[in-house]
């Protein structure tokens, strides 16, 4: 390849030169994954028996028992109420947090504060939240709603912040310049830029909270994570499995809900 | 004719038809129906919202002061596992993740019986949480930081994957037909057409990935997978708030550490 290449007199030219910057960084990672695998304690024997151990938990998954479906139905309702409960009021309070946050609007006197809310929403896991909140509230949907109304607010409020910023002010002006006041300038010059992807972040935070709303009740916060965790703990593997199947059912069923919620706004 | 034009004419202009009214009007009446069903139906005890004031201010009390001694007696050791799981966890999903991508992206894969399997297995991977993936693998290879990385890997690939056959669609085709013209085999077509198209976006997907999995990875201890999760589920079942809060303090400033540099670092890539 190099010999062909290039004119007589000129120096050959290679089409793709080596990088050994490139070829450095990549087998410093191939170090970094075996050194983290030896201090993690991960090896191959380990791997393989865990592939026998494999085969016979998923020998005791099949058949699901779906013999408790009442029990499991009680509990998918409840993922569902907490849900639907934790966007309903995420979504509302994100609206004016997002507001307050967006840097184009506001002072920084207001956007910074409410920044750091944002981020502080963000930062822990939805279940870490909902350690807290059982015990403040007690264990029960209660908690489960809360936390996952914390991490609604940091999810839309932050990128319902960025989208205000970007919108145009050409609009805002205008509809500031007839004098309107402030509560007008925001129905009429800000919320018809965003609203479409504000509706757009609700609908993937709704699908967000019914995934999480089966997971916080392993810390007691109500849902299906309760009986999951119980069924697991008692090695009660072939209910485990049909619990895991109808929460996919249910994710799925929710996924196609809100394509065709996001289709009917379009 | 006459009385049809003028009817036309006169006819109010609206936005959306009635079809389209109609469905927004369900979705409306949806949204109040679920959420008028959950409030009703909710189980929430009172005599346990009545006295969340005092719980509330009674865990303040608790969590004060911060026990910083336990920070180097048990949670660094575990703030360094969870970092390696949430690392390996995501050098492991790339892995795995491209070439789930290859087949699921229709340019690159023209079939589209593959192009619905690797869905399948993206769409799979993402619909599990990453505590569920925790659970199973925990009972599969016993509990500790073997099951958390391979959860945080699972988890993850239907998020990779996902983003990067969406890059790899939106890829100019005129380098690859250029490639494929001078008949070039197709490994050199993905390494030299496709991979410098797609590889700011695969470098940020995999930063931002990463970002997520550390703080997945948090948890992931709840149930046995390793990493800082494990303190603090000790803490917790020992009602040590004081720890509690130390654990807690340390996972928030991880967090807000690895975001800054992830954002820094996605400026200077892209």
């Amino acid at each position: 390849m190099t010999a062909a290449a290039g004119s007589p007199g000129a120096a050959p030219r290679r089409a793709f030169v080596p990088s050994w910057p490139k070829r450095i960084a990549l087998l410093a990672v191939a170090a970094y994954v075996i050194y983290a695998a030896s201090l993690l304690g991960i090896s191959w024997e380990r791997f393989l028996i865990g592939m026998d151990e494999g085969a016979r938990f998923i020998g005791r998954m099949v058949p699901p028992n779906f013999t408790r479906w009442e029990l499991l139905l009680k509990g998918l309702l409840e993922s569902m109420q907490i849900a639907v409960l934790a966007s309903a009021l995420g979504i509302a309070i994100s609206l004016p947090v997002g507001v307050l946050a967006a840097r184009n609007l506001m002072p920084a006197s207001v956007t910074v504060p409410m920044r750091v809310f944002i981020g502080a929403c963000r930062s822990l896991h939805p279940v870490i939240v909902a350690i807290m909140f059982v015990k403040a509230v007690g264990f029960g949907a209660l908690a489960g709603v809360l936390a996952l109304v914390v991490a609604s607010i940091g999810f839309i409020g932050k990128l319902f912040a960025e989208a205000i910023e970007e919108i145009s002010l050409k609009q805002v002006e205008a509809v500031r310049s007839t004098g309107a006041s402030f509560m007008n300038v925001m129905t009429f010059g800000v919320l018809p830029q965003v609203m479409a992807r504000f509706i757009g972040f609700s609908l993937y935070q709704l699908d967000s909270n019914l995934r999480n709303s089966t997971m916080v009740g392993i810390v007691g916060a109500g849902g299906i994570g309760g009986t999951l965790f119980a069924a697991f703990k008692r090695f009660d593997y072939d209910y485990v499995c049909a619990i895991l199947i109808a929460i996919i059912a249910l994710i799925f069923a929710a996924e196609i809900f809100s394509n065709w919620l996001r289709r009917t706004f379009q | 004719m006459r009385a049809a034009e003028a009817s036309a004419v006169a006819r109010e202009w609206q936005r959306f038809t009635p079809a389209e009214r109609v469905a927004r009007f369900s979705v409306y009446l949806a949204i109040v129906a679920a959420i008028v069903w959950s409030i009703d139906t909710i189980e929430v005890i009172p005599e346990f919202l009545y006295d969340a004031p005092e719980q509330m201010a009674d865990l303040l009390v608790r969590m004060w002061p911060i026990d910083y001694a336990h920070y180097p007696r048990a949670i660094h050791e575990t703030l360094v596992e969870t970092l390696h799981i949430a690392t390996l966890g995501t050098i492991l999903t790339l892995v795995m993740a491209v070439p789930v991508g290859l087949l699921t992206a229709r340019t690159i894969t023209p079939h589209p019986a593959l192009n619905w399997l690797g869905q399948l297995i993206l769409v799979s991977s993402r619909s599990v949480n990453s505590l569920v993936w925790a659970l199973l693998f925990v009972a599969v290879f016993g509990p500790g930081a073997l099951a958390g990385t391979l959860a945080i890997a699972f988890r993850s690939v239907g998020f990779v994957g996902k983003l990067l056959a969406e890059a790899l669609e939106e890829t100019h085709k005129g380098p690859i037909e250029a490639l494929r013209a001078v008949g070039a085999p197709w490994l050199s077509i993905l390494l030299k057409g496709y991979w410098p198209q797609v590889q700011p976006s695969f470098w940020s997907i995999s930063l931002l990935r990463w970002d997520i999995n550390v703080r997945e990875s948090a948890v992931l201890g709840l149930v046995g997978a390793g990493g800082i999760g494990v303190a603090l589920d000790d803490a917790l079942n020992f009602f040590y708030w004081d720890r509690v809060a130390m654990i807690l303090l340390t996972i928030f400033v991880v967090v807000i550490v690895a975001e800054v540099a992830v954002n820094a670092i996605r400026k200077k890539i892209i």
